[in-house]
């Protein structure tokens, strides 16, 4: 065989290989989705006798009292809260960090790089969100996300300030700015493209997050929409269809995420892992 | 430094994130080696030395989830440095296809944990399941890649490997075009083949690339969770309980005592095997 059909027959393999792997799982959702619960227990990729999907929707949606609503509304909440909370927060710390240079410095960092990699200790934070009066609040949670994504984002900061040159901070003071207003007026517009880099990553995974609405967000008001189709597996256990269009209905905002910003998804994923 | 710009960096910006990551994590992780020594219900504690500790190991239901921790771990990482090298491998080289093949292995990186167990739960039912019924057309008889305890851990183990594997392989696409253009061409002048290339200088070169994928992929494979519980809940029996779902199960009990002495070991666990791995990895790594 010549190189170049070894070459096309390779890359046809890979295609039919991505549609197996890939294209099955994510047809065989929708699919159920659409299915009424009768022929969704029967778990093949036959096409529905009749499509239900819009029937189903507004079964999950009216589902215990518009729990999903509850649920989509808390999860929005949840991530646009903590996003907007670990900008602000994990910018100005990452300033200091890699602009000072002094003794304290290193300890600093080792403490932060530590959170990349010890797992959080459940039961005592549930103990110390109590005290604070914070367990079982979306405040209590969000703080739970801020300080659980601190080190990844800061690292990430920390990497894009080294780039803008120190003789912007030394003419700003020249010209009479303290550090608050070197800061927000002009070193923070500068961070944009990391910023939106973080935005973007972040929020994919503090709407997906399940672990830590289960542990610090429990309650029957407190949902997030993870929680949902952790809730409704035991409840929908002969409604697969009920349960797939769940799934459906929250893959939604990651999906047009990734439509939009793969690129930045993608660029953050990779220089925050290689860095850490 | 001088007096203007110690004025200018002020910790004062370093505040808000001490506060919260200092009260929020810190402290617990420091309060958890306290309270893994006692009997505790949030309100109340009393001391009881190792006893946790001893229970932990004794207990066969509890112990299996150092082994199951370990195995999943190392199956899932190193299916995915295979993985992630191989496709990195083949996404940068001329091919046609090459942005929509990234795309689609990338994606369920971003699909929720919870909706990929569900899902693939589904797909591998041991009768009416799409993956057995296709290889009964084989005439293959599958498993029941949940409920037998044998595979049970390396069947949630390859769906976490299909969901994880896209990440592992754009951080080696980005290591693999990092690679200077000057070795392939001395490549070339030396007359190598692919293969040539793949070994002498691909793995040497993206080792930088494995290593974060290593590193990343082992401390998520000790520390999973979601996945697990969303597939198994440690089932059949406690044949794919992890230190993580342990963790849970006992919280759920209300032994708040034994379930952070699991977030003790899991701690030990995980700082004593990625310290010396990454220090090990970090020191064999070549410059480019």
């Amino acid at each position: 065989m010549s190189r170049t059909a070894r070459k096309f027959a390779i890359e046809a393999v890979a295609v039919l290989a991505s549609v197996v792997l890939f294209w099955v799982p994510l047809y065989f959702v929708l699919l159920t989705a659409m299915k009424s619960a009768q022929e969704a227990s029967d778990m093949n990729l036959a096409w529905p006798s009749q499509i239900r999907l819009w029937q189903n929707i507004a079964d999950v949606v009216t589902f215990r009292g518009y729990m999903l609503l509850r649920a989509f509304w808390n999860s929005s909440a949840l991530t646009v809260l903590s996003l907007a909370a670990m900008v602000v927060v994990c910018s100005m710390a990452a300033f200091v960090m890699q602009r000072r240079n002094d003794r304290a410095t290193p300890w600093i960092s080792f403490f932060v790089l530590a959170g990349l990699i010890i797992p959080p200790a459940i039961v005592p934070t549930i103990w110390v969100l109590n005290e604070i009066h914070l367990f079982k609040t979306m405040a209590g949670l969000v703080l739970v996300e801020v300080a659980l994504g601190f080190p990844f984002c800061v690292m990430l900061y920390r990497g894009f300030m080294a780039a803008i040159p120190r003789d912007i901070d030394e003419a700003a003071v020249v010209d009479g700015y303290g550090g608050y207003r070197l800061f927000f007026t002009i070193i923070f517009p500068l961070l944009k493209p990391v910023t939106a880099t973080i935005i973007v990553t972040q929020a994919v995974f503090i709407f997906n997050d399940f672990t830590n609405p289960l542990y610090f967000f429990p309650g029957a008001k407190n949902v997030t929409v993870q929680l949902t189709l952790y809730n409704f597996t035991s409840q929908f256990i002969s409604q697969w269809n009920l349960l797939f269009t769940d799934i459906l209905l929250i893959t939604i905002p990651p999906l047009v995420l990734f439509l939009f910003f793969n690129q930045k998804i993608v660029a953050g994923m990779t220089t925050g892992s290689v860095k850490g | 430094m001088t007096k203007v710009f110690k004025r200018i960096y002020t910790y004062n910006f370093l505040l808000p994130a001490a506060v919260v990551y200092t009260v929020i994590f810190i402290v617990p992780t420091v309060m958890s080696f306290f309270f893994s020594l006692t009997r505790w219900t949030l309100s109340d504690w009393e001391f009881i030395g190792l006893q946790n500790f001893r229970t932990f190991f004794q207990e066969p239901s509890l112990s299996i989830g150092f082994k199951n921790t370990l195995i999943y771990a190392a199956a899932t990482s190193s299916a995915k440095v295979a993985g992630g090298l191989l496709l990195g491998v083949f996404l940068t080289g001329k091919i046609r296809t090459k942005h929509y093949l990234r795309s689609v292995v990338f994606f369920p990186t971003l699909v929720s944990t919870i909706a990929v167990g569900i899902a693939f739960s589904m797909m591998m039912h041991p009768t009416e399941g799409l993956i057995n019924r296709t290889l009964a057309t084989f005439g293959i008889e599958g498993p029941d890649w949940l409920g037998d305890t044998g595979v049970a851990l390396l069947s949630v183990a390859f769906v976490d490997v299909w969901k994880g594997v896209g990440l592992a392989t754009v951080i080696y696409i980005a290591g693999i075009l990092a690679i200077p253009e000057e070795y392939h061409e001395a490549l070339q002048i030396d007359g190598g083949n692919g293969w040539n290339k793949f070994w002498n200088i691909v793995v040497p070169l993206s080792r930088p690339a494995t290593n974060a994928v290593i590193i990343l992929s082992f401390i998520g494979g000790l520390r999973s969770f979601d996945l697990i519980w969303a597939m198994t809940k440690g089932g059949p029996g406690f044949a794919t309980d992890v230190i993580a779902s342990i963790i849970y199960k006992q919280y759920q009990g209300g032994f708040y005592g034994l379930a952070t002495a699991g977030n003790v070991i899991l701690f030990l666990f995980v700082t004593a095997v990625v310290y010396p791995l990454s220090r090990y990895l970090t020191r064999t790594e070549v410059d480019l």
